[in-house]
């Protein structure tokens, strides 16, 4: 089994899909981040048979985890500092995510209007439901 | 600032007093007349459609104010490939309110979150066209007297109207009414909207023929088999003529039964019934004007 280090300050998010953790680094903008990162493959899990856990060190109110919630509420929110656990966060769906899923509406404003973030709110708690803001369009592929 | 995107904007309250002016409007036009001197209103029309951009235009030349814009996308700066928010930022140095219709869904909102003035949604695809929804709000409440008690019957494409989707969603928040859908099966209103009417637990039927029901509606809202929302012409050619109202299917309704419609109209309603004093669809479209009226003086802060 690898072994890594402990964090001093950041965050450890554990039970991540198996092979989702490059998604997760690139939506939170780790590639754009001077931080420490692990990013852990397969890794052996009683419960999920194999997870992917993303170890990020950082002070803990540089990243906005919110967006954690849209794509895999299961992810376990690990909060470090001092090398102790000082929080396990539950997530919850957010209200609006930014940039995160593209509109797939060929009749979308979004689809011909340069620059326009794609933004998606959540119309429906009980579904997971969420529609594109311009064009109320129901985003399906989750 | 505020803008219209859609007709749940206003609350019913503020729709109360929109209408109220619009009423005053009909009644006192001259009290108006100059009421938008020195102001100016931009229809920015990215795709033709002449009677709503004639009903603004009209609306804001008898509120004395005047008229600038295009009537499609080849005659402006988008054909050069420019952005709406660039053309709205642009528009807000030359006119005071805009009203933008556009091919593309949430247009108009991408337009009212740059705009340095009220933005009216004209139209935006098959999206949102609250401008046509507060006419028929008007119509309504005009011709029936208020906007709750009573059966409403909606016939004819109610799968791809918007304009019927619309009129649902505003309607729902007035007491006492009974939709009745008439419709094809192909044709009927989408899930979201009978999902919407059961978590509400308002009355809805829906029905395939006009004649089994026609004589229990307190109004009738008819509405064209759009050729653009079909992907083959053969559907097309089947669906558009199966509900036309005619002479005959009017002696079945009630004597008071409105008729009403989005138009354009193509052959849905005969025009042996523009006669039938219950045909109110050319009033509607003179409520669109006044309705257009009231919402340019309320969105310039002028009511």
């Amino acid at each position: 089994m690898l072994n890594v280090g402990k964090i001093e300050e950041g965050f450890v998010l554990d039970h991540i899909k198996a092979g989702k953790s490059m998604d997760i680094y690139e939506h939170l903008g780790l590639d754009r981040m001077d931080c420490t990162v692990a990013i852990i493959k397969n890794a052996r899990s009683k419960v999920m048979g194999k997870k992917d856990i993303l170890k990020v060190e950082c002070d803990i109110n540089t990243l906005d985890l919110d967006v954690l919630a849209f794509i895999d509420h299961n992810i376990t929110i690990n909060v470090i500092k001092n090398g102790e656990i000082i929080e396990k966060r539950v997530l919850e769906l957010p209200k609006q995510v930014k940039n995160v899923i593209r509109c797939h509406n060929p009749r979308c404003i979004t689809s011909i209007e340069q620059g326009l973030p794609h933004i998606f709110f959540l119309a429906d708690e009980a579904t997971e439901t969420y529609r594109c803001k311009y064009c109320e369009e129901k985003y399906a592929e989750r | 600032m505020r803008h219209l995107m859609s007709p749940l904007d206003f609350t019913v309250d503020e729709l109360d007093k929109l209408f109220d002016l619009a009423g005053d409007i009909e009644k006192n036009p001259g009290k108006y007349a100059h009421s938008c001197d020195g102001k100016i209103l931009a229809t920015c029309f990215y795709e033709p459609s002449t009677r709503t951009r004639l009903s603004f235009e009209s609306a804001m030349t008898r509120l004395g104010g005047r008229v600038i814009g295009f009537s499609d996308a080849n005659s402006s700066s988008a054909a050069k490939g420019e952005s709406v928010s660039d053309t709205i930022r642009v528009i807000s140095c030359y006119a005071d309110i805009c009203a933008m219709r556009h091919p593309k869904e949430g247009a108009p909102m991408v337009a009212a979150s740059k705009s340095l003035i009220p933005v009216i949604n004209a139209g935006d695809g098959g999206h949102q066209h609250p401008t046509q929804t507060l006419t028929d709000l008007l119509t309504i409440r005009s011709l029936h007297g208020s906007l709750g008690g009573y059966t409403i019957g909606l016939c004819g494409d109610l799968k791809f109207g918007r304009t019927v989707h619309s009129l649902i969603n505003a309607l729902v928040r007035y007491d006492n009414i009974k939709f009745v859908s008439i419709s094809p099966m192909e044709l009927r209103v989408p899930d979201y909207v009978t999902d919407m009417l059961n978590e509400k637990g308002i009355a809805y039927e829906e029905v395939i023929k006009l004649e089994d029901v026609i004589g229990d509606l307190d109004m009738l809202y008819m509405t064209r088999v759009q050729k653009e929302r079909f992907f083959n012409e053969e559907d097309y050619i089947r669906l558009k003529d199966f509900y036309i109202l005619t002479p005959e299917k009017m002696l079945l309704a009630k004597k008071d039964m409105l008729v009403l419609h989005p138009l354009p109209r193509v052959n849905e309603i005969s025009v042996e019934v523009d006669d039938d004093p219950r045909a109110a669809y050319f009033k509607q479209a003179q409520y669109g004007v006044y309705v257009r009226m009231a919402l340019i003086l309320t969105l310039l802060g002028l009511a």
